[in-house]
């Protein structure tokens, strides 16, 4: 042992942190050993064994020495900067026209933690789980360094003489430019684009959705005389009727209208009454599920659904379950109604604006004069690119940020035609699907380290600020298109700030203040047209579009619709472990896409499911084939299949790479507009072949335990509170009547919580399953992604999981029927985390006491002293326990899945006050106790009470519906002590027993009398018969 | 020469008058402004402490000017706050008295302060006048060379305990190797005489053997057990001696001095340790701060001249890491400084004392335990902690500790 007096250097390498050096450093073993090579190879058991010796000599060598560790200083250290204290920066997540007003947390200049931004009236401060994971992929190692030529890297100030040189060159012999993007919701740089127009006048701006709602469009330009989409205020709806829009996983705004949608779902403080929400759909949705009523429905049916829904309002009974119901309520409802449809089709949406002018719900529920921009695409001159591309007539194309030649159906015609473009960039900040076919890269920034304005509803403007210093040599694309157009401005923070100056000083803000709050609200000017004539659209091409549908709506076979799933999205953050490895909240599946299928459909095609691998199908769909998994989906409508686009990429990192099937060629276009429902041509073989889908959950309903799930209908709920709840009784020896709740009963002392006790309270009601909380709590507690084999051996680390509960037809006492989800199962989801037990069954067991109880009502997970008994997770009643089974951190092994933990890049995303496990220890929900620490220090630090609110776990400020409630149960002022409504009874000299109030609150497994500090409230559903 | 000495008297005399009338009104004006309350006065030191010391003493002139009799010497008193306010303004607008002072001391400017308050300067000025008027701190000096003396003190009397103690060790080795070596020649004299009867022959050549001694199983036993003992206790002392660093001072790149800038010039740690009373991590200072003095002090040296070098190549300085934790424990300085009240010496040690900055402290857990178990939560004025006092004191007579409100569990350090 040294006397750690004296340094000692192993050698110069350490003296200088070679970075070869520092690499090994923390390898376990200095180099790979050879055991498995053979006399061939080169080595034998010798050299086995002397390395072997060596390497034990060196292990115990290094084990005497202390590292030398460095402290370094800024050079300069900013003003707002303090190693240790988190600063916030109000941005903006775009993605296409995907919009979230977000705050983010960095720490010594990293960003770390995405916040939803409480002053945004549109996300609120929400966020989902897209947006969460986003900071990761500005960490992704698949990011380009610097420019692109051809493969191979240039300098800026090369590419942009030689951009700039063609591009002159172009315009001045008349060759057309076409720059191609997604949706852009920045005005400021819709002007770059303007300004580069003016430089290049052959120049247009094509901007293509990939999932377009050219449809809403164009019915809407029918209907008001603007193309545009208006909006939808959930919120103020008594009546929601869906036909296959997921507005609360993937459709237009989903974060918004959670949020509105939420607020009437809820059932607190003397409000008896919710929103009643009828959905018909052909795959089980997130919205679907928690719809009050919800009718399968193949997608051919579906329009005629819309169809039935429009006369069934002129008093014409349908044939089609509840159409007739929902007219009547929609009826009664009157103006507070509102009818949305996912559906991509003008005359099914000129329909659908026809029931809503019908019902009044313009001016109420849906805003004409406001218009949200979220979907600017305009098929019809994407296809008019394309075809322009394949007759030679385009002689450059600027990619912006968008890559069609993986998420459009055109994307191989188009990649046939892209030889006969002569200059060719991409903007993307990887060499995607269409990057790598380009002659130049100019890579952009990420959205964390950019400067941007956004514009998502007419008057609402957002903003976006660099949280980081740009880690690439990238540069941001509205900048590259300033470039090559030869505006004056030297970056684009001076265009954006200049294009600001007059409209701030108009509005009486400053650019501080703007960058402060990240939104503004700016009025539009007033047009001329009255309110009047905008808000009611002309119904005269309703009958025309009734004919159509009739007449175009014809399936045969099975019918197959595409559709996103809430983790993977478009595709577009593919790369992304934490969405890669997020259950999708329907199915559990991570790491795939699948067909879904029905019960019905299995059964037939004698589709196989046994332990947990089902027959793999080959699908087909005009000329395309792809072979791919089955899933048994309850909900599904007979007759259709659902197949999630977004996977199968093929050039988009090493995580997403191979993951699924790339759906995009599958996408039907009629009419000219692109269909996601498939009705014709469908052929689905069922191969012999077997395959698992990585699952989390795959137990499909709760087999009738009423000590899990709790609800009622709202009927019920308004006649009782307490309706639905289930009270387990048992006889004691001093009350033999059998009217003693199990739960009262305790062997222990019960805790003295002095002065906090921390608690969640969960409202089933209003929790969607969207898994933002998830990925909020992945990104907060450094959980590692273990990716699909350990997920298949039930080794998923997730702290916090969305259980998602079936219905089942079946009778109480038919244990096998129970097992089987219904036909057209009603779904609850509950989030389920470690309940923080206060007679906790894991701490009992554990042998080194690693597991302990705190005095503010926390399970403390210690891992230092975990020896990794597993004691406690066998003990767990709720099984929210998760072991460690390998050090997911710098392991080879998991270098392409975890890569928040692999290398210098991705770790910059962790979170420094959370300890990274090693292998072999337990984890679990600590309830972020770092933020509490964090919170009750600045209180003390200001010598105050801490307030309520101030604290929050990462699950809550991340849940779009509010569903989630953290809080200090012994703050009499907290939103939890109220919404629980907690008396505290004094019940001897030692115990503090929390009695709640509320009548819907229940504690899972209530009757094993653990006395968990998480409470969950009834699920309501507005459904009439019990 | 009469003459003369009349004129230079009268002149005296003159100058006396106006002197006298000057600071008669100067001193009026004082006794207006300047606040004589105790209470300003020690709001006065701990700015001075904070924000001034570094740069100020009373009576010696350290980067800047000695600030004894600073209120007599300015112009006035409206100036030294407009000076504090913002010295370069004054100098750029070319006040006469503002420009000698910056010849003198140029390039080095005083930092401005525009947050301080007029109330505030004035207690600041309190202070100084409270100090100029107790003069030179002479006592303060001799108490403290006096403190220093004392610990030296302890140490050498413990220092010749030990020397007496192995010199006495040695004399006894000493006198019983004489003792056996004359027994020895007593034992070889008498055999040798050969005149002794049998009894004595027994007495001077006894049957006990030592050779018999050391081959007996007991003694054999004994040996081994105590052997074996001592290697034990000595296996587990290192075992747990692993990762414990005390003592550990390595030498870092810049051959900076405690000594001479915590001990010597009283510059207050939070001066250059920013992050001690906000944040988790008290900071180690970044160049700039450097800079507020090394501008102008000390601008030839070579170890200064590694901060130049620093800043020129925007190349941090790497600071060897003396304090360190494992990642698994979670320490908090804002904690224990700001919301504790803790000295830094009582965890770093007598820091202004090192030349060379070494680790104190164990920084173990049971370090960290034993503290808690002992400390006493600072309460006092913290609405914090008011129903946890509360409800201690009704239970309990004893002081409130910091294990008393779950100091001692897992999770207030491991997360």
């Amino acid at each position: 042992m040294s006397d750690n007096k004296k340094t000692y250097w192993k050698g110069v390498e350490q003296l200088t942190n070679d970075p070869a050096f520092v690499k090994n450093a923390e390898s376990e073993f200095p180099e790979f050993l050879p055991i498995n090579q053979n006399e061939e190879g080169g080595s034998n058991r010798r050299d086995f064994l002397k390395l072997m010796g060596f390497g034990i000599a060196a292990a115990s060598l290094a084990a005497c020495e202390a590292p030398v560790r460095k402290a370094i200083p800024y050079v300069n250290k900013p003003v707002d900067i303090d190693p240790g204290i988190p600063n916030y920066y109000a941005s903006t997540y775009t993605q296409g026209g995907d919009y979230c007003s977000i705050v983010v947390k960095t720490r010594e200049g990293r960003p770390i933690k995405i916040e939803g931004n409480d002053l945004s009236k549109i996300s609120q401060g929400g966020v989902n789980a897209q947006v969460e994971a986003s900071v990761l992929s500005l960490y992704d190692n698949e990011r380009l360094r610097e420019p692109q030529k051809e493969g191979s890297a240039i300098s800026w100030d090369d590419l942009d003489k030689e951009v700039a040189t063609k591009l002159n060159s172009i315009t001045a012999q008349g060759g057309q430019i076409r720059i191609v993007s997604n949706t852009v919701l920045s005005p400021t740089t819709k002007k770059v684009v303007e300004d580069f127009t003016a430089k290049h006048p052959t120049t247009q701006h094509v901007v293509y959705d990939s999932h377009p709602m050219e449809g809403a469009l164009v019915a809407n330009e029918a209907s008001f005389g603007t193309r545009m989409i208006p909006s939808y205020h959930f919120g103020k709806a008594e009546v929601i009727v869906s036909f296959g829009a997921d507005f609360l996983g993937t459709w237009l705004s989903p974060v918004e209208f959670t949020k509105q949608y939420s607020k009437t779902r809820k059932l607190n403080n003397g409000k008896k009454t919710m929103s009643r929400h009828y959905q018909f759909e052909g795959n089980l949705s997130l919205t679907g599920a928690n719809a009050d009523y919800r009718t399968p429905l193949k997608p051919s049916d579906e329009a005629k659904a819309v169809v039935a829904l429009f006369e069934a309002l002129s008093g014409k009974k349908s044939s089609i379950p509840n159409i007739d119901k929902a007219a009547a309520d929609l009826k009664k409802a009157g103006n507070k109604s509102l009818v949305v449809s996912g559906s991509n089709d003008p005359a099914v949406q000129m329909v659908i604006n026809g029931i809503n002018s019908m019902l009044g719900s313009y001016g109420t529920t849906i805003d004409a004069d406001k218009p949200v921009h979220y979907k600017q695409g305009n098929e019809k001159a994407f296809d008019q690119f394309v075809a322009d591309a394949k007759a030679g007539r385009v002689a450059a194309a600027i990619f912006y940020n968008c890559n069609p030649l993986y998420n459009t159906k055109a994307g191989s015609e188009l990649k046939e035609a892209l030889s006969k473009i002569s200059l060719k960039i991409s903007t993307a900040d990887r060499p995607d699907e269409t990057a790598i076919a380009m002659d130049y890269i100019a890579p952009d920034h990420h959205f964390l380290e950019s400067w941007n304005d956004a514009n998502p509803v007419m008057g609402t403007y957002s903003f976006s600020q660099p949280a980081i210093t740009p880690i690439f040599n990238t540069r941001q694309a509205q900048e590259s298109l300033m470039k090559w157009a030869g505006v004056a401005q030297p970056d684009y923070y001076t265009y954006l700030k200049d294009s600001w100056t007059s409209a701030l000083a108009s509005a009486g803000k400053t650019w501080d203040h703007i960058l402060h709050d990240g939104v503004i609200e700016i009025d539009p000017p007033a047009e001329g047209e009255t309110e009047e004539d905008q808000a009611n659209p002309q119904g005269v091409s309703v009958s025309q579009a009734i004919q159509q549908i009739n007449a175009n709506y014809k399936g045969s076979g099975v019918e197959l619709s595409l559709y996103q799933k809430l983790g993977i999205g478009d595709g577009t953050q593919a790369n992304n472990p934490w969405l890669q490895e997020m259950p999708d909240p329907i199915t559990k599946a991570t790491w795939d896409n699948y067909l879904t299928v029905s019960q019905a459909w299995a059964t037939e095609n004698n589709v196989q499911f046994v332990e947990g691998k089902s027959n793999m199908a080959k699908l087909t769909v005009g000329g395309n084939t792809i072979t791919l998994p089955i899933v048994i989906q309850p909900g599904q409508a007979n007759g259709s299949v659902g197949l999630a686009v977004g996977y199968g990429r093929t050039s988009a990192g090493k995580v997403a790479n191979s993951v699924g099937v790339d759906a995009y060629p599958l996408v039907n276009k009629v009419n000219g507009v692109s269909s996601f429902d498939i009705m014709i041509g469908v052929s689905i073989e069922v191969l012999p072949e077997t395959y698992q889908v990585a699952q989390t959950q795959t137990h499909q309903t709760y087999m009738g335990r009423e000590t899990v799930i709790q609800e009622a209908t709202l009927q019920e709920y308004q006649k009782d509170p307490g309706a639905g709840r289930y009270h387990a009784h048992v006889a004691t020896w001093q009350e033999e009547s059998g009217e003693t709740s199990p739960g009262t009963l305790s062997l222990w002392k019960g805790h003295k919580y002095k002065n906090h006790h921390w608690g969640l309270a969960i409202d089933l009601n209003s929790c969607t399953g969207c898994s933002a909380c998830h990925v909020a709590c992945q990104s907060e507690n450094n959980i590692p992604v273990v990716g699909r084999q350990e997920v298949l051996n039930r080794r998923d680390m997730h702290w916090i999981r969305i259980d998602r509960y079936y219905s089942s037809d079946a009778e109480a006492g038919d244990l096998r029927g129970l097992e089987v989800a219904a036909e057209n199962p009603e779904v609850t989801f509950q989030p389920m985390m470690c309940q923080h037990c206060n007679n906790a069954p894991c701490e009992t067991v554990c042998p080194v006491a690693a597991t302990t109880h705190s005095t503010e009502g926390l399970n403390q997970m210690t891992y230092n002293r975990c020896i990794g008994t597993r004691y406690c997770a066998n003990n767990c009643p709720y099984k929210v326990r998760r072991f460690n089974w390998f050090k997911y951190h710098d392991n080879a092994q998991f270098e392409d899945i975890n890569t928040a933990m692999s290398n210098d890049l991705g770790k910059m995303v962790l979170n420094p006050d959370v300890t990274v496990r090693s292998r072999g220890v337990m984890e679990k929900c600590s309830l972020c106790v770092q933020r509490i620490q964090y919170g009750k220090l600045e209180a003390k630090k200001e010598g105050r009470k801490v307030k309520d609110g101030e604290i929050n776990v990462a699950c809550a400020s991340a849940c779009a519906s509010d569903a989630i409630v953290f809080g200090d149960m012994n703050d009499q002022d907290s939103k939890i002590y109220n919404m629980l409504k907690i008396k505290d009874t004094e019940k001897a000299d030692y115990l503090i027993e929390k009695e709640i109030g509320e009548p819907r609150a229940y504690h899972v497994l209530d009757a094993i009398g653990v006395k968990p500090n998480v409470s969950y409230l009834t699920k309501i559903r507005n459904k009439d018969k019990a | 020469m009469t003459q003369k000495v009349t004129v230079t008297r009268v002149l005296f005399f003159l100058l006396f008058l106006i002197t006298l009338s000057f600071s008669h009104y100067t001193s009026y004006a004082q006794d207006e402004e300047i606040p004589t309350e105790e209470a300003r006065i020690s709001e006065g030191e701990s700015l001075f402490k904070g924000n001034c010391q570094s740069c100020h003493k009373v009576h010696e002139k350290l980067v800047g000017p000695a600030l004894k009799n600073v209120y007599d010497r300015a112009p006035s008193i409206d100036w030294i706050v407009n000076f504090v306010w913002n010295s370069q303004k004054m100098i750029a607008d070319g006040d006469e008295y503002a420009n000698e002072l910056w010849d003198e001391y140029q390039p080095t400017q005083m930092t401005a302060f525009p947050t301080f308050s007029r109330d505030q300067i004035l207690s600041i000025l309190a202070y100084i006048k409270a100090e100029t008027e107790a003069g030179p701190e002479v006592v303060a000096d001799v108490a403290a060379a006096g403190d220093g003396a004392q610990p030296a003190g302890d140490a050498i009397p413990s220092f010749y305990l030990n020397a007496i103690m192995i010199g006495l060790v040695v004399v006894l080795v000493l006198i019983l190797l004489v003792l056996i070596l004359i027994t020895s020649v007593l034992r070889k004299y008498l055999n040798q005489r050969g005149e002794l009867d049998e009894d004595d022959r027994e007495i001077v050549n006894p049957t006990f053997s030592f050779d018999g001694l050391v081959k007996s199983k007991p003694f054999i036993f004994l040996v081994t057990f105590v052997f074996t003992a001592i290697v034990f206790k000595v296996v587990i002392n290192q075992l747990f001696a692993v990762g414990v660093q005390v003592d550990y001072a390595p030498k870092q790149p810049i051959a900076f001095s405690h000594e001479l800038h915590a001990g010597q010039y009283e510059i207050d740690c939070q001066y250059c340790h920013t992050g001690v009373r906000k944040s988790k991590s008290a900071n180690i200072p970044s160049p700039n701060i450097c800079m507020n003095c090394h501008s102008a002090i000390k601008t030839e040296s070579p170890e200064i001249q590694k901060i130049y070098a620093a800043i020129e190549n925007d190349k941090p300085i790497e600071w060897v890491r003396v304090h360190n934790l494992p990642d698994l424990a979670y320490f908090n300085h804002a904690q224990h400084v700001q919301v504790g009240n803790i000295e830094c010496q009582d965890c770093h040690g007598p820091i202004e004392e090192m030349e060379v900055v070494r680790q104190h402290s164990l920084l173990t857990m049971g370090w960290c335990i034993d503290c808690h178990r002992q400390t006493e939560v600072n309460t006092k004025g913290n609405a914090y902690y008011d129903k946890l006092v509360e409800l201690h004191d009704a239970e309990s007579k004893e002081a409130l500790k910091v294990e008393d409100i779950g100091g001692l569990e897992c999770s207030k350090c491991h997360y």
